[in-house]
């Protein structure tokens, strides 16, 4: 027993991490759980019989499968636009001195530093002051403007810590500034890149208070969907989605990771 | 010795005024994006927020300052709900953050800290709704949860604070708080680990050497080194979680909205655009004074 209570004590740290990495995970093994319930009445909530009828049928539900196909597009879409635009702006961060530098860098700053639900209101006060059909496109240019930020740090902060002499090297080897852009900086940039276009796919595809605020009653998106359906109940194929969207996280940024490591033993 | 000629320096000099203007197209379309979409509304919601009339007969700027004293008046206690729920959330993510991001920065090998990592950002990725949605299974009534602290008389405790009422957490501030601690609990792990993962393990060494003891180590070496983690990650946590207004509405009451829900509702349901946006302004001039103050006393201003 006192063996046990020395390890403890020994191991405080490690234990309070466990469990909080525990507290972490366990609402996904909660959806994961419940996606295999059948419940009795409108909402599965409370656990009544084993059964895989969600994960057969995950469409079933009227509705779910289109909210969740819009929502992908704009987040690809989104994730494109803040990417192509957060990068240009990032490298000329990096990489330039020029007047109105610090004024930019603090543009970049703000949108990161300030409750959604305020960005959210006074841009939808705009559009609807506008006259602009709230929709589809309204959805991606907010989704683009919060997107945006979050790709400027990342891929600033990858393309500061490169090595500015390895394209001094390939200059000093006769290649074009294409050739150099294109052959090196920008497969030198491409981590800060991939970083900042997997955050803002999350970050879009996730977003519930922007998206509540600039889409209008009919353009739907998946956590638009989900919000309706907590108060009408919610469909066991909701778990389904989010069970599956955990192993595609996880997939995906293992395999981001196991390609990197690769890429470096290579190296 | 052979004398070496010199490589004529190939000039990659474009005209001079074409490479001054480079940064500049570089940003054109990205902050011509940000102007539009994000610094014009905020100015547009300033006026807003001034403006008196309907959406039928349009809105006209009348500096109608009484807008701020009625939504202060009618949403005083959302206001202290939003900014009291979000300091416990902040001082919880900060007590269950530290020891998971010191395990990982410290503790773990190079193969679990990659595993530990993607399992605390896996969550980011997956819809946060569904999560938040599972605290309603977990904190049920009839739920284990419930039944633990019940038996171990922590509802006791947390009924006298207030916290709770009777046998219930759905449908509580602990609920609430409970969740906003889940929903921003990476956004305050990350810095954290960015910062603790800087030290120089030697500099334990060294303290160790000095007959310091772990915890006078930790107190005197590692803390004080992981302030920036700690003053980004508190930020991190406590701005959006004021704002935050989901959580209130699934795990809580009406009784535990926040001043996100006043917003919501003056905006899509009241269709009261002046309220809301002075809403929005009176909890950004509040963030941005405690913001300011806590930096002051941190004393690391230059950190972001």
């Amino acid at each position: 027993m006192s063996r046990i209570l020395t390890w403890v004590r020994a191991h405080l740290v490690v234990l309070a991490g466990i469990l909080a990495l525990a507290y972490l995970i366990l609402p996904n093994l909660v959806v994961l759980a419940f996606s295999f319930n059948k419940p009795t009445g409108k909402f599965n909530y409370e656990w009544s019989q084993f059964s895989t009828d969600a994960w057969t049928d995950p469409c079933g539900v009227a509705d779910m499968c289109g909210s969740l196909s819009l929502s992908l597009q704009i987040a690809l879409l989104a994730t494109l636009g803040a990417t192509v635009l957060g990068t240009m702006v990032a490298f000329a961060l990096a990489r330039y001195r020029f007047r109105g530098r610090s004024a930019t860098t603090a543009l970049i700053f703000l949108p990161m530093a300030m409750p959604e639900v305020v960005m959210a209101a006074s841009l939808g006060t705009l559009f609807l002051n506008m006259r602009i059909q709230f929709g589809f496109l309204t959805i991606l240019i907010a989704h683009i403007m919060f997107c945006l930020s979050f790709v400027v740090t990342a891929v600033k902060a990858r393309v500061m810590s490169m090595d500015p002499r390895l394209e001094q090297a390939a200059q000093d080897l006769y290649a074009t500034p294409t050739q150099t852009f294109l052959r090196v900086t920008l497969p030198l940039a491409a981590p800060g890149i991939a970083a900042g276009a997997l955050l803002s796919f999350a970050l879009s595809f996730d977003d519930f208070i922007i998206t509540q605020f600039n889409s209008g009653p009919t353009t739907v998106t998946f956590p638009m969907f989900v919000w309706g359906a907590s108060q009408r109940g919610i469909p066991v194929q909701v778990n389904v989605i989010g069970t599956a969207m955990f192993i595609a996280a996880v997939v995906l940024t293992v395999g981001g990771q196991w390609i990197g490591n690769r890429r470096k033993a290579r190296a | 010795m052979t004398a070496v000629a010199e490589p004529a320096v190939v000039p990659l000099q474009e005209p001079k005024r074409r490479r001054k203007l480079t940064p500049y197209w570089l940003l054109l379309p990205g902050i011509a994006w940000l102007v539009i979409f994000f610094a014009v509304p905020m100015v547009y919601q300033a006026s807003t927020s001034l403006q008196t009339g309907s959406l039928e007969q349009g809105f006209k700027l009348t500096w109608h300052l009484a807008t701020y004293w009625d939504a202060l008046v009618e949403y005083k206690w959302h206001f202290v709900r939003s900014f009291s729920y979000a300091a416990i959330a902040t001082v919880l993510c900060l007590a269950i953050g530290y020891p998971l991001a010191y395990t990982i920065a410290f503790k773990a090998s190079k193969r679990w800290r990659n595993v530990i990592l993607i399992l605390v950002i896996a969550p980011f990725f997956t819809s946060f709704l569904i999560r938040t949605l599972a605290w309603k299974t977990i904190l049920s009534d009839g739920g284990p949860v419930v039944g633990a602290l019940n038996t171990l008389h922590i509802l006791n405790v947390t009924d006298a604070l207030g916290l709770t009422s009777g046998q219930r957490v759905l449908a509580t501030p602990l609920a609430v708080v409970c969740g906003l601690t889940y929903n921003f609990l990476p956004f305050m792990i990350l810095p954290l680990y960015t910062s603790l993962e800087r030290i120089d393990p030697r500099l334990h060494e060294a303290a160790g050497d000095l007959y310091a003891r772990p915890f006078t180590v930790f107190r005197k070496v590692t803390f004080p080194i992981s302030l920036p983690g700690v003053v980004a990650g508190t930020l991190l946590t406590f701005i959006p979680a004021s704002g935050d207004y989901i959580n209130a509405q699934l795990l809580g009451s009406p009784s535990e909205q926040m001043v996100g829900n006043g917003i919501q509702k003056q905006f899509l349901n009241v269709l009261a655009y002046p309220t809301a946006a002075a809403l929005s302004f009176i909890l950004m001039a509040l963030i941005l004074g405690m913001v300011t103050v806590y930096m002051r006393k941190a004393g690391t201003e230059e950190l972001v």
